[in-house]
């Protein structure tokens, strides 16, 4: 039909065979991304973390999933039954969805290293993960209590807001690049990685990115200490456990976005070119994952009126001017 | 073509299902479907930059926005109690409107120099056009950015414009009529009210 793809990788039964493989990868990612958390949070606090299933406690995902399965399904009453259902749905599909347009290692002629390569990739990520807010919103709204709806309002507020100031920070990286496809600002990284002339921007996408997955210290949406659990509080079961995969994935997802557009994607540093390309990536999104476990075990949560006022006065400026400062420079530069 | 019917029908229905609906979270749902089918009908059209920014205006920031005031309203399930039913009365005139319009549509799409179809917009006389969301073809980031910012610069400002009259318009009419006072002022005269009222329910 067009030229979306190159050859080889447009046939349908290939597509077909790179999504569910990279579907099982990113689920057992997301298995091993739960234990690592917990391992190198039990670390931290001086304990040992999981160790009781398996070597190691390797088995540990295993038995959660087990476990999450049996667990009962409970539909509250005063629930909207429909709308509670398809929730976590909305949230998982769209984490999921993400993957069809990331792209892993550099393409060869004739294949690449992803399940398609769309021009808009970038604005494409984007458009998904603001869609993935509905499956929280809603989620909060059809479980019909009180504690719920107040998580699911404090993260209809907290995403718009941090979403606005995470757009205005990769817009910078756009400008420099001058593409909105994903490998194309990954091959303009070859000589100098971006984390570097577009250091405000890359300070500034890594502190939304954390708003966005919910994550400590922003996990307003769920804080255990005031909203019981926040938006999932009524969910058990398996549909619990479609929420927190989905905001898993949303963390490898938002690692994956800091490496293509920041660190080089890719592309080897001090020119080591004797590890392949996909094994740097590898590394470069499991050094974002870590980094964001290790913020999570170090700093409280904030207060909400300070998240917002962080957000709207400190954020979104800063972000503004650096997309300012970096249209000018450019555009002097010609 | 055989997509075309599919996400009309889909978009028709969806929208049917938006003023029916008989909760108000529903017709949000079905909005929310309605422009994600509205967003594929781009995408099938080579349009992508527009369908990636319907999703992230439309479907991300403002539909968020309904979402969370109908939220917040009805915060129970239970759905708005209706008003009488005046479909009956204005009905007739909203169907006499659609067809006429849907007249001068046809009338004009066929009289005009080209009839443009969803299968024919990719190609011109020329021939086949570069391939889509390449750069310089029809509908590319950069192609969509260009038009906007040289040939149709003008109207793209104007619309600027009327949004901001829209927004200044809504905070006078909703805003606080009140000089600004700050917060922490504000506490305090607050708390002298509930005091006085105090008193004065006691003396009472």
């Amino acid at each position: 039909m067009n030229q979306w793809w190159t050859p080889a990788a447009s046939l349908w039964w290939v597509i077909l065979i790179k999504s569910a493989v990279l579907l099982l990868i990113v689920i057992t990612t997301f298995a091993y991304a739960m234990l690592a958390e917990r391992k190198v949070m039990g670390w931290m606090q001086m304990r040992p973390g999981p160790n009781r299933v398996g070597p190691w406690g390797l088995l540990q995902p295993a038995v959660d999933a087990v476990k999450l399965i049996l667990k009962e399904d409970l539909t509250p009453k005063t629930a909207d039954p429909l709308i509670y259902r398809l929730a976590p749905f909305i949230s998982l599909v769209t984490a999921l969805s993400v993957y069809a347009v990331i792209p892993f290692a550099e393409p060869q002629p004739g294949s690449i290293w992803a399940i398609s390569d769309v021009n808009a990739g970038i604005l494409f990520i984007l458009a998904l993960t603001s869609i993935g807010v509905y499956g929280i919103s809603l989620g909060g709204w059809a479980s019909g209590s009180k504690y719920p709806l107040l998580g699911s309002v404090r993260a209809t507020a907290q995403m718009i807001s941090y979403e606005l100031s995470m757009s205005m920070s990769l817009i910078g990286v756009l400008i420099l690049a001058g593409t909105t496809s994903l490998a194309g600002i990954v091959n303009g990284q070859a000589k100098l990685w971006y984390f570097i002339p577009q250091f405000v921007g890359f300070i500034i996408y890594i502190i939304t990115a954390i708003a966005e997955t919910n994550r400590a210290p922003f996990d307003l949406v769920e804080a255990d200490a005031e909203l019981v659990g926040g938006f999932n509080t009524e969910y058990s079961g398996l549909r619990f456990g479609l929420f927190f995969i989905a905001e898993y994935i949303n963390m490898l997802t938002v690692s994956c976005i800091a490496t293509l557009l920041f660190l080089g994607g890719w592309t080897a540093p001090f020119g080591w070119t004797v590890v392949p390309g996909i094994v740097w990536f590898l590394i470069k999104v499991g050094f974002f994952m870590f980094f964001y476990i290790w913020l999570r075990s170090t700093f409280p949560r904030l207060r909400y009126d300070r998240l917002m006022a962080f957000g709207w006065k400190v954020l979104l400026p800063v972000a503004t001017l650096n997309l300012i400062v970096t249209a000018v420079v450019v555009a002097v530069r010609g | 073509m055989i997509e075309f019917y599919i996400l009309a029908f889909v978009l028709i229905a969806s929208a049917i299902f938006v003023v029916t609906a008989k909760k108000p979270v529903y017709s949000v749902v079905g909005l929310l479907l309605h422009f994600a089918a509205l967003a594929i009908m781009y995408f099938s059209l080579a349009a992508e930059f527009l369908a990636v920014i319907q999703i992230i205006v439309y479907s991300g920031a403002i539909l968020m926005l309904f979402l969370f005031v109908i939220a917040l309203l009805s915060s129970g399930v239970a759905p708005f109690s209706m008003g009488p039913n005046r479909l009956p009365k204005i009905a007739i005139p909203a169907v006499a409107v659609v067809l006429v319009t849907l007249g001068f549509l046809i009338f004009g799409i066929s009289h005009a120099p080209h009839v443009i179809t969803p299968a024919g917009m990719g190609a011109t006389a020329a021939g086949p056009v570069a391939p889509v969301g390449a750069a310089n073809s029809f509908g590319s980031v950069a192609d969509f950015g260009k038009a906007l910012f040289t040939a149709d610069l003008l109207p793209f400002e104007i619309t600027a414009f009327i949004l901001m009259v829209a927004v200044i318009g809504v905070i006078l009419l909703a805003g606080d009529a009140a000089p600004y006072v700050p917060t922490r002022k504000r506490a305090r005269i607050v708390e002298r009210e509930m005091r006085e009222a105090i008193l004065r329910a006691g003396e009472e």
